[in-house]
C-alpha cells in the first residue's frame, strides 16, 4: 500500500480541523473583548488586546505564580478527565451520558463517607485510601447502570432518566449529608464536608506538590493525574484491541446489527453506562481524597460543572480517550487563563466560557471541514 | 388545595411552554437539547430590558402589566435569534446536532454572566422594582387578584401572573398550529420522513428553520417566565436545570402536546409540594425533610416510565441532517 503522505491522513486532517475550531473560538473571544472596548468607554482597546493575551497565557499570565497555578490546574484536570472519559465512553456505545453529574456526586458522597468514617488510629490510611476510591467508582457505577437498565430493558430514552437520576442524587447527598458530624463546623464551613485530611486521608503527591509551588504555598497536584492518564490509555487499549471494546462500539454504530450478530446488546448498554459511571465517580472520589478539597453538601439546587464539563471535554476529543487528556487540560488553561484576566483587567473570567462555548460550536463543524479538505483534494 | 393548585399552575407555565418549544424543534428533525441554554438567554435578555425600560420610560413604570408583555416579547425574539446558532449550524453545515446543542448552553450562562458583571459587578442582575408616579411600588405582581370568587375559578381569575393567560393560549393556538395546518403538517413530515417530504415539493431545510425558531421563541419567552414568576426576577446565569426537565418531559409526554400538557401538570404538582409541603399538618408531622418532597416528582417519572415503557416514540429522522443525496 502506498505509503499515505503527512496532509492527507485523516489524523491530520482531524487536527487540523480541531485546531481551526480552537482558532474560531479565541477569535469569537477576542472579539467580544474588543466590541466592549468600543462601546464602553472605561475600556481601551488595548485592553482588550491584553485581555485575550492573558486568557490564552493561562496560569503563565500570572508570572511568578506560574508554577503554583500549574500545579493546581493539573489537579483540578483530573476529575475533568474522568468526567470527560465516562461521557466519551457512554458516546462510543451510542449513549449520550448527560448522568455525569449524579455520577460525580454519588461517588464524591461515597468517598467522603468512608474516608471519614473508618478512624485512621486503627486502620492504615492506605488501606482506607484504597476502600473510598472504590466505594466511590462502585456508587458511580450503579447509579450509572440505572439509566443503562431502563435503556436496554425498558428501552426508555436515556437521557431523561439521567436527567432525573442527577436531580435525585443532589438531593440524596444534601438528605445524607444534612445534620451529620461530617459538616465542617470546626472550620465554620458548614456548607462544605470535613477535609479528609483530619483523618490522615492524603493522596500522594511524590514531592509534586512542592515543585509546583509558590514560594511557600504548595498547590494541590498530586499523583491522581497519573492515575488519570493510566486509565485513560487503559481504555484506550480496552476499546480499540479488546473483544468487549468492538462489541461496545459495534452497539454504538448499529444496535440491531450488533444483536443481529450475536452480541448480547443489553447487556454491552448496562455495562457501558457502568463503566461511564464508575469513571465519573472515580474522578469526583479522587478530587476529595486529594485531602484538602471542600466538597459542597448543600447541593440540591446545583450539579457539579465537573459532571456537565465531560460532555465539553469528550466532544473536543472526538470521544478518543487519549484526546481526552488534552482537552481536559486545555479547558482547565483557558479555564485559569480567565481567572487571570479577572484578576488583572476589568473583564471579567466568564470571558473563558465564551471562548470554550465556542470553540465546542465550531467543534461541530469539524466534520464539515474535514470533507471539505477530502473533496478538495479529490479536485486537484 | 386551592392554594396548591394556584401553585402548580405556577410551576407547570413555563414547564409547558418549554417542552413545547422541545416538540417543535424534534418534530421539525431538529434534537434541541439547547432549552436550558435558550431559556438562560431569553431571561436574560428579558430582564435586561426590564430593568432599562423601569428605569427610563416612566410610562412602562406606570402600565406595568404592559411592560411584562413587553419583556415576554423581547425574551421570546431574543430565544428565536439565539436558536438561529443552532438551526444554522445543524442545517447548514449538518453539525451534529448534540454538539450545536451543548455549545449554547455552555454559551447562554457565559454571555449572559460576562454582561452582567462588566455591568454591575455582580453575578446576578434583579430587575428590581419599580416606583410609579404614584408613589406605588411595583414588582410583576398579579395581574388579577379576585379573593370573591368560587374556587374552582380562583384556581385561574386570583392571584394570576399575565404570563399564565398567555401562555396556555399559545399553547393551545400552536397545538392546533401543528396538528390542523399545513404547515404544521409539514413540520412534522421533516421530522418523520424528510426524504419523502421533499419528494412532494417541501423544502426541508425552510421547515426545520420554522421549527427550530419557533422552538427558540418558546424556550426564550419559558426563560424569562421562568424567573418573573418563580425565581424572584433574577437573571443569574442559570434557570435551575428547568430547561432540562422540560425536555425530559417532553420525552415523557411522547413528543405531543397532550402528553406535555399532562407531564407538565405532573411534574409541576409534585414540585409545588415541595415549596408548600411544610404548611400543612400532614405532612408537617410526617417529619420527613424537604430533601425527600424534592426527590418525589424525578423518582415519579421514572416509575411512570418504568410501567409505560415501550410507548415511546421519537420523531423519526431527528437529529440526522437531511442530505438529499440520500433519497
Amino acid at each position: 500500500m502506498e505509503k499515505k503522505k503527512f496532509l492527507e491522513k485523516e489524523s491530520t486532517r482531524q487536527i487540523i480541523a480541531s485546531l481551526l475550531c480552537i482558532l474560531g473560538g479565541l477569535v469569537v473571544g477576542f472579539l467580544v473583548l474588543a466590541i466592549l472596548a468600543v462601546f464602553n468607554k472605561n475600556i481601551t482597546f488595548g485592553e482588550a488586546v491584553k485581555g485575550i493575551l492573558i486568557v490564552l497565557g493561562g496560569p503563565f499570565s500570572s508570572g511568578k505564580n506560574a508554577m503554583f497555578q500549574l500545579g493546581n490546574m493539573i489537579f483540578n484536570a483530573t476529575p475533568l478527565i474522568f468526567t470527560g472519559l465516562s461521557v466519551a465512553i457512554a458516546f462510543k456505545t451510542g449513549l449520550f451520558n448527560i448522568g455525569a453529574p449524579g455520577q460525580y456526586l454519588m461517588g464524591a458522597m461515597t468517598s467522603l463517607l468512608v474516608a471519614l468514617s473508618i478512624p485512621s488510629a486503627s486502620v492504615p490510611p492506605a488501606i482506607i485510601w484504597i476502600l473510598a476510591l472504590l466505594a466511590g467508582t462502585l456508587a458511580g457505577a450503579l447509579w450509572g447502570a440505572i439509566p443503562g437498565f431502563f435503556k436496554a430493558v425498558l428501552n426508555v430514552n436515556e437521557v431523561i432518566i439521567c436527567i432525573m437520576t442527577n436531580w435525585i442524587a443532589a438531593n440524596v447527598v444534601s438528605w445524607v449529608f444534612n445534620g451529620s458530624k461530617f459538616i465542617n463546623y470546626a472550620e465554620t464551613k458548614i456548607n462544605f464536608i470535613v477535609k479528609t485530611e483530619t483523618n490522615n486521608i492524603v493522596t500522594p503527591t511524590l514531592g509534586l506538590d512542592s515543585l509546583f509551588s509558590g514560594g511557600s504555598v504548595k498547590s494541590y497536584i498530586d499523583i491522581s493525574i497519573f492515575i488519570a492518564i493510566l486509565v485513560a490509555i487503559a481504555l484506550n487499549i480496552m476499546m480499540n484491541k479488546t473483544v468487549f471494546g468492538y462489541e461496545l462500539k459495534a452497539c454504538g454504530f448499529n444496535k440491531n446489527a450488533s444483536k443481529y450478530a450475536g452480541m448480547n446488546e443489553r447487556r454491552n448498554i448496562i455495562l457501558a453506562m457502568a463503566i461511564a459511571g464508575g469513571l465519573a465517580a472515580a474522578g469526583a472520589a479522587l478530587w476529595c481524597l486529594n485531602g484538602h478539597q471542600d466538597f459542597k453538601w448543600d447541593t440540591y439546587q446545583t450539579l457539579p460543572a465537573d459532571g456537565f464539563n465531560g460532555i465539553v471535554v469528550a466532544l473536543l476529543a472526538a470521544n478518543n480517550p487519549i484526546g481526552v487528556i488534552f482537552s481536559a487540560l486545555f479547558l482547565r488553561f483557558i479555564n485559569v487563563g480567565g481567572s487571570n484576566l479577572a484578576a488583572n483587567t476589568s473583564f471579567n473570567e466568564y470571558v473563558s466560557q465564551l471562548i470554550i462555548a465556542m470553540i465546542v460550536y465550531f467543534s461541530g463543524f469539524a466534520q464539515y471541514i474535514t470533507l471539505l479538505m477530502r473533496t478538495r483534494k479529490k479536485k486537484e | 388545595m386551592i392554594f396548591i393548585l394556584q401553585k402548580t399552575l405556577i410551576f407547570t407555565i413555563p414547564l409547558l411552554i418549554v417542552a413545547l418549544a422541545g416538540m417543535f424543534a424534534e418534530r421539525s428533525g431538529i434534537i434541541n437539547i439547547a432549552l436550558d441554554g435558550i431559556m438562560i438567554f431569553g431571561a436574560f435578555i428579558g430582564a435586561v430590558v426590564a430593568f432599562n425600560l423601569r428605569k427610563n420610560v416612566p410610562f412602562f413604570v406606570d402600565h406595568n402589566q404592559l411592560l411584562f408583555i413587553v419583556c415576554m416579547l423581547a425574551a421570546a425574539l431574543a430565544g428565536a435569534l439565539f436558536s438561529l446558532l443552532l438551526s444554522y449550524s445543524a442545517i447548514k453545515f449538518r453539525a451534529n446536532q448534540t454538539i450545536g446543542g451543548t455549545a449554547l448552553n455552555l454559551l447562554a450562562p457565559a454571555i449572559a454572566l460576562f454582561l452582567i458583571k462588566v455591568f454591575t459587578s455582580k453575578d446576578q442582575m434583579e430587575m428590581g422594582m419599580a416606583v410609579d408616579s404614584a408613589g406605588g411600588r411595583h414588582d410583576f405582581s398579579f395581574v388579577i387578584a379576585n379573593n370573591n370568587l368560587p374556587d374552582i375559578l380562583k384556581i385561574f381569575f386570583d392571584k394570576t401572573y399575565i404570563s399564565t393567560f398567555v401562555c396556555i393560549i399559545l399553547f393551545i393556538v400552536l397545538s392546533i398550529f401543528m396538528y390542523k395546518t399545513k404547515t404544521g403538517l409539514r413540520i412534522r413530515a421533516c421530522g418523520e420522513n424528510p426524504q419523502a417530504a421533499d419528494s412532494v415539493g417541501i423544502n426541508v431545510h425552510k421547515m426545520r428553520y420554522l421549527g427550530t425558531t419557533i422552538s427558540g421563541a418558546l424556550a426564550g419567552l419559558g426563560g424569562y417566565v421562568y424567573i418573573a414568576t418563580v425565581a424572584n426576577g433574577t437573571a443569574s446565569g442559570a434557570v435551575a436545570g428547568m430547561g432540562f426537565l422540560a425536555l425530559a418531559i417532553m420525552i415523557f409526554g411522547n413528543w405531543n402536546p397532550t402528553g406535555i400538557a399532562l407531564g407538565s401538570l405532573m411534574f409541576g404538582f409534585l414540585k409545588c409540594l415541595s415549596v408548600v409541603y411544610s404548611q400543612f399538618a400532614f405532612t408537617k408531622n410526617l417529619g420527613l425533610p424537604m430533601y425527600f418532597y424534592n426527590i418525589i416528582p424525578y423518582l415519579a417519572v421514572l416509575i411512570v416510565l418504568a410501567f409505560s415503557a415501550g410507548k415511546s416514540r421519537a420523531p423519526k429522522a431527528e437529529g440526522i441532517p437531511y442530505d438529499k443525496g440520500q433519497r
